[in-house]
């Protein structure tokens, strides 16, 4: 267990150093950082001079030994834009797009799971199989689509919910959040469905799915045999033997979700960091698209080593046999 | 005679008939199929894959898998008819009353539950006990099955188990609540043949001191001839012949049920062929008329391929074949005779 917890980390770090080198490489290939420094009379001296200031005529190897440790102590520089500190931006944005996210994640999984429990158990009803065709339009409907037309019809027609932004936010050091107001709590609505709605969809399908094969297994038959009660079968027995495929894809998706959180941002004009990533992109700020970058693998690792660790605690099965059988998953 | 014979029948399935409807037409995988079984007593059901006896035991314990259904007939628990009874009323007779013990042990148990806790959960289903009371209980089960170490086993998990130990486990799950009946299909036919010796005397043990009856459908003729008082034949959704077992097994009446016996090698006699009966059982889509058998037997007549016959009496047990008619048609008589 211990061996496999450290494992993984190693693999952790394996996957955050890889982000990083293409991160860092962004600084070297992606133009002169000097060119974007410096005005068009600079001499050439003066340039050589800022360079070997800035540290850039190291060799490649010793630049990327100091990118990554400023990095790791969450230091990325100033932003080619606004000349800010790119951590300071970074955790402006942060705390919109993590309540986006969860929000989203919550409407996901709070409503996909049951759905899909219930087309599982009843896939003739014909309100399964409704639901079953309306998530098909989850799944193909880009997210930008749905989007425009909830801000259409909630925000154009029917004028009750608002169309882009946070609402008015409270403060808690440097987080704010939306959760403590009116208007905040309003504004969440339609980002969060826009952003959820995929996922939702992709997690009822692959509960009903699941749901549908353990339905058919030996030990439901057995367990309906010894009597037990519809609901002692229906969650105790069959929805928990659904989970570990359900826990790793609701994992995957959940970073998905802050990462790819960009096109919804954008769409509602949400203060997060995927929008300022797009005008990061826009404007050529490399500092914060690397900071960017090692931020969402960062997000993407810890919660793959969460999905990792939960396995254990769903299935027996794994807890004895230790590292070497758990890295089969 | 039959034991138990002269008492009241626990169960009783009278003129039992299983449909699945398709799309070509309905299909009668169980059909007009009696029979009883007394207190304590052991009844072997055997037959070919497809005979029906998996279904007919399904059918008792209410629990045929859609769109499989009870078209006709009806089984009868204590005097109480139960194949018409809502789910939930069924469900609480199903591991109280009727226990059942499913073939393959591997797949028969949650991999994700401790067997404690799978056991706790069905006592404290069927019986009025606290959750220490059902943990003693649970433990106390696993060693009349024979688990060592009871007190430790309780808590680990299925995969923990070898084959046999898990199909004692599920014997123990059957228990719980002191079934009158256990309908026990294949109970031994995925475990290797060692194993498949203990978990029969293991069942056979606890049901004599238990009193509990069984109904042991396997196709191991072995199996039934060490385990069973009475033995039905099916074929084809049919019952072939009903009887107790030392009269089955070396005096059979129903030609089916000779050709199966001679299909059983013996150690004592030395033969350089076993006995092979020609052609398969029929498919339930194309079920001959009269007898299901008549293509396959060797003492066919003209009112085997005309009209199905019925139980009737022949010798000591009964059969469903027109040689025991009186009227029957003309290689019986002699039969009959023989028999008589």
């Amino acid at each position: 267990m211990i061996a496999f917890i450290l494992r993984r980390l190693a693999q952790a770090v394996g996957v955050l150093l890889a982000v990083g080198f293409i991160a860092f490489s962004l600084f070297t290939y992606i133009g002169d950082p000097i060119n974007a420094m410096v005005g068009q009379d600079t001499s050439m001296e003066d340039r050589e001079e800022l360079r070997r200031k800035l540290g850039l005529d190291d060799s490649p190897p010793l630049q990327f030994a100091r990118f990554i440790g400023n990095a790791a102590s969450g230091r990325f520089g100033l932003s080619y834009r606004t000349s800010d500190p790119v951590g300071r931006l970074i955790l402006e944005r942060l705390p919109a797009t993590l309540e986006l996210s969860l929000c989203a994640a919550i409407f996901a999984v709070g409503l996909g799971v049951p759905l899909g429990v219930y087309t599982g158990l009843y896939p003739r009803h014909w309100t399964s199989r409704a639901l079953q065709a309306v998530s098909l339009i989850g799944i193909s409907l880009p997210t930008f689509l749905i989007g425009i037309m909830l801000i259409l019809f909630f925000a154009v027609i029917l004028n009750v919910l608002p169309s882009f932004g946070r609402g008015d936010t409270v403060k808690f050091g440097w987080w704010t959040s939306g959760f403590f107001t009116w208007s905040g709590l309003k504004a969440l609505i339609l980002p969060s469905i826009t952003l959820g709605l995929f996922q939702l969809t992709l997690i009822m399908r692959l509960v009903r799915s699941e749901m549908l094969e353990v339905m058919r297994t030996d030990y439901i038959k057995f367990a309906r045999a010894r009597g037990l009660s519809n609901r002692a079968i229906n969650f105790g027995h069959a929805l928990k033997n659904t989970l570990v495929p359900v826990i790793t894809i609701t994992g995957l998706q959940l970073g998905a979700i802050i990462a790819f959180a960009i096109v919804t941002e954008t769409v509602f004009a949400w203060p997060g960091m995927g929008q300022l990533f797009v005008q990061s992109v826009q404007f050529g700020d490399i500092p914060v698209m690397a900071a960017y970058l090692l931020l969402v693998s960062f997000f993407f690792v810890v919660i793959n080593m969460i999905v990792d660790l939960l396995y254990f605690v769903v299935d027996p099965r794994l807890r004895g046999m230790g590292a070497a059988a758990a890295g089969r998953h | 005679m039959i034991p138990g014979s002269n008492q009241a029948p626990l169960l009783e399935v009278r003129n039992l008939r299983v449909e699945f409807p398709t799309r070509r037409g309905t299909l009668v995988a169980v059909d007009d199929v009696s029979f009883s079984i007394s207190p304590g007593e052991v009844l072997g059901v055997v037959g070919e894959s497809g005979a029906g006896k998996s279904l007919t035991g399904a059918a008792i314990i209410g629990l045929l898998e859609p769109p499989g259904r009870i078209a006709g007939g009806e089984v009868v628990l204590e005097g109480e008819r139960i194949d018409n009874l809502p789910y939930e009323r069924m469900r609480r007779i199903r591991g109280a009353r009727i226990g059942a013990i499913f073939q393959d042990p591997l797949t028969s148990l949650n991999p994700l539950y401790s067997i404690g806790r799978q056991l706790v959960e069905t006592i404290q289903t069927h019986l009025p006990l606290s959750a220490a009371d059902a943990r003693q209980r649970a433990i106390d089960l696993l060693k009349e099955v024979g688990i060592p170490g009871a007190e430790t086993r309780v808590d680990h998990y299925p995969h923990q188990f070898s084959g046999g130990m898990r199909q004692r486990v599920v014997i123990a799950l059957a228990l719980c609540a002191n079934p009158r009946l256990i309908v026990a299909d294949e109970p031994t036919t995925a475990l290797d043949v060692s194993i498949q010796a203990q978990i029969i005397a293991l069942l056979k043990r606890l049901c004599r001191e238990h009193g509990t009856a069984v109904m042991l459908v396997t196709h191991d003729m072995g199996v039934i001839a060490e385990t069973a008082d009475r033995v039905a034949v099916m074929y084809a959704g049919r019952l072939a012949e009903i009887g107790p077992v030392r009269d089955v097994v070396k005096n059979a009446s129903h030609p089916y049920t000779r050709g199966l016996m001679g299909s059983i090698p013996s150690l004592g006699v030395r033969t350089e062929r076993l006995t092979q009966i020609d052609g398969a059982m029929p498919r339930l889509t194309a079920i001959p008329r009269g007898c299901a058998f008549n293509p396959r037997c060797p003492d066919a007549g003209q009112r085997c391929t005309a009209e199905r016959p019925d139980l009737m009496p022949a010798g000591v047990t009964r059969a469903a074949c027109w040689l025991y008619h009186s009227q029957g048609v003309g290689p019986a008589l002699a039969r009959e005779t023989a028999n008589a």
